[in-house]
């Protein structure tokens, strides 16, 4: 529990648009990912939030394929 | 219960750019600083802003800074404290320089010089031409600021205490402020720190309406705890709304959409913005466009199931158009509604996006409070600033990349008062054994067994009052129903429970406390709307459609105890200049 409670802090960005991505994934997609997507989730909020915006966005690609995955995964978690 | 209790010359309490600029001066005072943030500072809202910040630097246009106080005064339609503007004003070209000294990539032109865009309401010679005086870097100016500003201060060895939630002020019973206690969020221990003086830096509180421009952290923490010390806070009537963000999320759609020729439709497919405003259709202005999008709304003729939005048509400029103008634009719709632009229209309601009101202080951030009949005095020990502050430099309506010049100016200026009050205060008061009870007792509250109502609940059911009766559709029944509303769910909220009391990460306690901040800021945001029987800048009431000098040039101050509404007057006088007497307010 305190460590899907400590994500969901980690979660809570400067950015509406990225509390919102973020928000969503955790609540429908973070349960189907395995042990080492997890991880690479918990990395990839450690960038800043200008960064994950471009990203999120689809503005620009990440060079990390990992990252590349999760963050497909994180847009089509986008609800409606 | 023993708790751990930590001494520091100075707390600031909110880590955006507002707080880090104060911790930076005070640091490199050699004053101690503890800096308390509820998230990793670099995550604070500030990283939020794109446009720029606003300076008379003169790059692109003819520009000085007493063209940008006409425009600053004229924008907040004379509400602002003229005195406090003309020293933001003019203190702005050094708020940038020293960012370029810390390390912020400003943009550049040809020439070398830093880069300007031109925003709305800035104006040349006093209401004549565009003035050009945002300084930007690239899109990412708020991001930029945040950053250097947080590498500078770790450089300078400010103490943070990195996700710790403040709880409440600590005062004594002279009414001396002595610090905070906070949470660490990671363990849930609480933390008793103490100063000599403490500046709340916290932001604003957009987290009060539904669909809103915010992120989820700005649930006004500051503006409470000052309010439950007995603070009255300053104007609160007075929110920003966009007209055009998108339905039920809340992010900006910019006026650029309209400006390319896009429109908007209602439930019927009519171009309603005709029967508003014959001439200026869906560009007239925000306020105007804001209010008849509310008012299609309410009278049936929303889209959707619920009937709660109306559509942003933008299909008809071609799908060239729409991917080369407005790529940005584009790319948001396509992420949150899967849907092109350029094929499906956007739903769009008005979102909240800036505090006018707050915290009211003086130009040098000291909160101040009305004494008895007399002046207004410093509180001692406290001072605020950034958004969470009301100094007044925006009164009724602030303009576009005036707030991070704001939280710059305000913030150096705070702390260089602190640094002198310092030096004369070298000794902490002595802090009473049971200072810190009240903040505790909060605390505990949320540890009691029971059963209620949902936290989430209330705060949407918060947040949907708001927007109904607090928005940017006011008179007098709305409001005071809205009153009503907030003041049941206040109670509502005294009888919730949390299920999970554990300790390690409870963000469920967190988010009772911010909803508690919430209730306490929406009371006094919807208390002095109701109260204010005009429509200046940004709050217009449809039962009172005209500015009013003889009776409402004038702050308001609301209290939590009775819900006090209280008055003072603006301050006119600038500090060197000839003052600018309220005239109407035309573009
Ligand atoms: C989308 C958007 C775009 C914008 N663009 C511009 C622009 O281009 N130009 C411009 O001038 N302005 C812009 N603004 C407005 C501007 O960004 C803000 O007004 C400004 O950044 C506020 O700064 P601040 O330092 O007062 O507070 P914030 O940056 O909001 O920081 C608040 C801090 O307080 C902390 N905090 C809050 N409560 C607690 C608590 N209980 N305990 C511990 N810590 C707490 C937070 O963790 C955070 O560190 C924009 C706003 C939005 C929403």
């Amino acid at each position: 529990m305190s460590e899907r409670t400590r994500l969901r802090w980690k979660c809570r960005r400067g950015m509406l648009e990225l509390d919102l991505l973020f928000g969503d994934f955790l609540d429908s997609g973070y349960e189907h990912l395995d042990a080492g997507e997890r991880q690479s989730f918990d990395h990839l909020l450690d960038y800043p939030d200008a960064v994950l915006l471009e990203w999120l966005m689809g503005r620009i690609q990440p060079t990390d394929k990992d990252v590349v995955q999760l963050v497909d995964k994180i847009r089509s978690a986008a609800s409606d | 219960m023993t708790m751990e209790k930590r001494s520091f010359d100075t707390l600031i309490v909110g880590a955006g750019g507002g707080g880090l600029r104060a911790a930076l001066q005070l640091s490199q005072a050699d004053a101690r600083v503890a800096v308390v943030s509820k998230v990793f500072p670099t995550r604070s809202h500030t990283v939020a802003a794109q446009g720029g910040v606003n300076a008379a630097l003169a790059n692109v246009s003819p520009d000085n800074w007493h063209w940008h106080m006409f425009d600053t005064v004229k924008g907040s339609d004379y509400l602002g404290d003229q005195d406090a503007i003309e020293y933001m004003c003019r203190a702005a070209p050094r708020a940038v320089y020293e960012l370029e000294h810390f390390g912020v990539p400003f943009s550049r032109l040809d020439s070398g010089k830093i880069y300007q865009r031109a925003f709305g309401g800035q104006s040349r010679n006093f209401g004549g031409e565009q003035a050009v005086r945002t300084c930007a870097a690239a899109d990412r100016t708020g991001h930029a600021i945040l950053h250097s500003l947080y590498q500078q201060n770790i450089r300078a060895r400010t103490h943070f205490f990195d996700e710790y939630f403040a709880v409440d002020l600590v005062q004594n019973q002279q009414g001396y402020f002595l610090g905070a206690v906070a949470m660490d969020i990671a363990s849930g221990e609480p933390i008793l720190i103490e100063a000599k003086t403490t500046i709340l830096a916290t932001g604003g509180v957009g987290q009060l309406f539904r669909t809103n421009t915010n992120a989820l952290v700005n649930t006004g923490d500051g503006m409470a705890m000052a309010l439950r010390a007995g603070i009255p806070l300053q104007d609160m009537e007075f929110f920003q709304f966009h007209p055009t963000g998108i339905a039920g999320k809340g992010m900006l759609i910019t006026e650029g959409a309209r400006g390319e020729g896009g429109y908007l439709l209602n439930g019927d497919g009519e171009r309603f913005m005709e029967r508003y405003a014959p001439n200026a259709r869906d560009l007239a202005s925000r306020d105007v466009v804001s209010r008849a999008i509310a008012t299609e709304v309410r009278e049936g003729r929303g889209v959707g199931p619920n009937g709660d939005h109306v559509l942003l048509k933008l299909d008809h400029l071609g799908s060239d158009i729409v991917k080369k103008r407005l790529p940005g634009i584009r790319d948001m719709v396509m992420t949150f509604l899967h849907i092109d632009p350029a094929e499906t229209p956007i739903p769009v309601y008005p979102t909240a996006h800036y505090t006018m009101g707050g915290i009211p202080t003086n130009r040098h951030g000291q909160v101040v409070v009305p004494v008895q009949q007399g002046a207004e005095e410093p509180v001692p020990g406290l001072y605020a600033v950034g958004e969470c502050a009301c100094v007044s430099v925006h009164g009724a309506n602030r303009l576009g990349g005036n707030s991070l010049l704001d939280i710059l100016v305000f913030g150096r200026a705070a702390a260089n008062h602190v640094i002198r009050h310092l030096k004369e205060q070298r000794y902490h008061q002595p802090l009473p054994e049971d200072a810190s009870e009240p903040a505790m007792q909060r605390l505990a509250r949320w540890n009691r067994e029971g059963k209620g109502e949902s936290i989430a609940g209330l705060r949407i059911a918060l947040a949907k009052t708001m927007e109904e009766h607090c928005g940017v559709f006011r008179n007098q029944d709305v409001l005071r129903e809205g009153q009503e509303k907030v003041l049941a769910l206040r109670e509502r909220l005294a009888e919730a429970y949390i299920d999970d009391h554990s300790q390690v990460f409870n963000t469920a306690r967190i988010e009772a406390m911010e909803l508690e901040n919430l209730v306490d800021t929406a009371l006094a945001t919807v208390s002095s709307a109701l109260a204010r029987e005009e429509s200046r800048g940004a709050h217009s009431r449809i039962d009172f459609p005209e500015r009013d000098d003889q009776h409402w040039l004038k702050h308001s101050l609301f209290s939590l105890e009775d819900l006090k509404m209280d008055y003072k007057p603006v301050r006119i006088k600038p500090l060197t200049v000839e003052s600018f007497p309220p005239k109407k307010r035309t573009y």
